[in-house]
């Protein structure tokens, strides 16, 4: 429960009161309300799911991760339960308390709205609509990348639910900061910036790709200055509260976010090098630089770096 | 990823193959790696044999398994690891059941046992005398110390090995339990030794896709076997035991029931 003890720590993302300003990323450990619990004891605000669809699927063969220099490649495929699938494991979690931020994707503006209905009433804390996984194709994968669709989609979704609707983005875009506002237009309550890099990984012996779908989306501290970037211009761009994404493994990888305008961040791939015990110590980390730097809260220090 | 090239293949038994490779890492028994046929699957396997040459053991279940046992002297395969906790040899009179391709990870630590002097009892269980894995190589080993079961009573004891290893629980002795094989084998084991308050280790086998302890899908209550495991103790045991023996989830992450 690192840092907890110091209520400067609490958020408020979009409406929804938060006890730290950390989350784990999509993807990660979001599977199972055993592992997201496990999670939550380690002192995160709100725990994500994995993103949910309309139906199960099954996912891509292996390999589906390969390490990278810095980072991580991955190409799951989603995944996932199905929204349905999953029920029993949101209401377990939020049997227990537990924040829950609902990620999920679709294809049709309709299944995107039976799902937030369904995620909503079974209690999920906040949306996260995935619209920006790189790496299924052209089912429904890349519909971050065009802001008439981010819209679209945002305020369809946003006509139905009845928790807050964030929106994340993929930095595979040439205007992030465009696509961003095309969400805040759509009513977006907040926006998770990024997903992963599009990459790819050969392997020297074999000649060929590791990854069995070739390509696949990069995550881990290679991606956390583009994402920061991406983070620093949709702030300039938009007003609602934004969830930095990409990269963090320490205290100091999150404070750069909330100075460059984030009021949480999602940590996934650090889990992959330091464990568990990652949540606790950003947040130790983060308070502790709250208090040695006269700061009184995490707000205090959102978009700092951005005075003129 | 290491590439290593096949050094030879044994056929053990008419479904089970062992793939002998140059070592390239220090390992401990009970330890995996994800072994990867380029253009079929990655997939988790624990190590049958450590050392030089070192392998692995696998049965034909499907696509993956079925290519990895066609591989042949100096086919090219990718080792991701190796991965996982191990077991911890504990205990000065320790009993192994192993049954099926279950035995292929407790014979490394059979043979570090022995090395150890530590007397062990090792249970060897399969559906009958041509399934059974490794029947010579631990007979040399252990002599005595190495028990057998079939299902069918082609050798050895006459039914299941989880029966008989009670029997020989039952009998007194032992103070700690290592187990590995068909998932509702280790429960009752576990149950049984439980009753007797002795330890028990056991690997248990989930659906592992990253194999680094982030997407979840070898999850098992809050444990993800592909890092916390695979080799679980009692304590442990006891914190997933409405999962163990009872559920697991499939290829989309849905819960379904444990069937062998």
């Amino acid at each position: 429960m690192g840092g907890l003890t110091s209520n400067s720590l609490a958020i408020d993302l979009a409406g929804l009161k938060l006890r730290s300003p950390t989350l784990n990323a999509s993807g990660v450990l979001g599977i199972s309300a055993p592992l997201l619990k496990r999670v939550y004891d380690l002192g995160v605000g709100a725990v994500v799911t994995k993103s949910l669809g309309p139906m199960s699927r099954t996912g891509h063969i292996n390999p589906t991760v390969a390490e990278v220099e810095g980072g991580l490649l991955n190409a799951m495929g989603l995944p996932n339960p199905g929204v349905e699938g999953f029920m029993e494991e949101l209401r377990e979690l939020k049997w227990d308390g537990v924040p829950v931020v609902a990620s999920f994707f679709a294809s049709t503006i309709e299944e995107f709205q039976t799902s937030a209905k369904a995620l909503c009433g079974a209690g999920a804390d906040a949306l996260e609509l995935n619209l920006s996984c790189p790496n299924v194709g052209g089912e429904s994968g890349m519909c971050a990348a065009d802001a008439i669709s981010v819209e679209r989609v945002t305020s369809a979704v946003k006509k139905v639910a009845n928790a807050p609707v964030i929106v994340k983005l993929s930095p595979n875009v040439t205007d992030i900061a465009g696509i961003a506002m095309a969400a805040e237009r759509g009513g977006a309550d907040a926006i998770t910036a990024v997903n992963t890099l599009k990459a790819m990984a050969i392997d020297v012996n074999f000649r060929c790709p590791i990854l069995a779908n070739v390509t696949g989306g990069l995550s881990g501290p290679a991606i956390k200055s583009v994402a920061l970037r991406c983070v620093w211009e949709i702030a300039e761009a938009v007003k609602v509260p934004i969830v930095g994404c990409g990269g963090v493994s320490n205290w100091r990888d999150a404070v750069e976010y909330l100075l460059a305008g984030a009021s949480a961040v999602e940590i996934g791939t650090a889990v992959m090098y330091h464990g568990f015990e990652v949540y606790g110590s950003v947040n130790e980390g983060v308070a502790r630089y709250l208090r040695e730097n006269g700061f009184g809260s995490v707000k205090e220090v959102v978009g700092l770096a951005h005075r003129k | 990823m290491k590439a290593v090239k096949v050094e030879h293949v044994v056929q053990e038994t008419p479904d089970i193959t062992t793939i002998y490779f140059p070592r390239v890492d220090e390992a401990r028994p009970g330890q995996y790696y994800m072994v990867w046929l380029p253009g079929v699957d990655e997939i988790p396997m624990s190590l049958s044999t450590i050392g030089d040459p070192s392998s692995v053991s696998v049965r034909v279940v499907g696509d993956a398994t079925r290519a990895l046992s066609q591989l042949k002297k100096g086919d090219k395969i990718g080792l991701r690891g190796p991965l996982g906790n191990g077991y911890t040899i504990k205990g000065k009179h320790p009993f192994l059941v192993g049954g099926g391709t279950g035995i292929a990870s407790l014979t490394p630590l059979a043979e570090e046992m022995a090395a150890k002097d530590i007397k062990l009892t090792f249970l060897i269980g399969a559906r009958s005398r041509d399934q059974l894995l490794f029947n010579e190589r631990l007979s040399k080993l252990l002599g005595a110390g190495l028990v057998v079961s079939t299902d069918d009573g082609s050798e050895g004891f006459h039914g299941y090995a989880s029966n008989y290893a009670c029997d020989i629980l039952s009998k007194g002795g032992f103070d700690h339990v290592y187990i590995c094989g068909p998932e509702l084998m280790a429960v009752k084991i576990w149950v049984d030794a439980d009753k007797l308050n002795i330890p028990v280790q056991a690997s248990l086998e989930r659906l592992c896709k990253c194999a680094l302890g982030l997407c979840g899908s070898c999850a098992i209550g809050p444990y993800r076997v592909c890092r916390d495991g695979p080799v679980f103790d009692s304590v442990k045991l006891r914190e997933v035991a409405s999962d163990f023996g009872k559920r697991r989830m499939d290829a989309s992450s849905r819960m379904i029931r444990v069937d062998h």
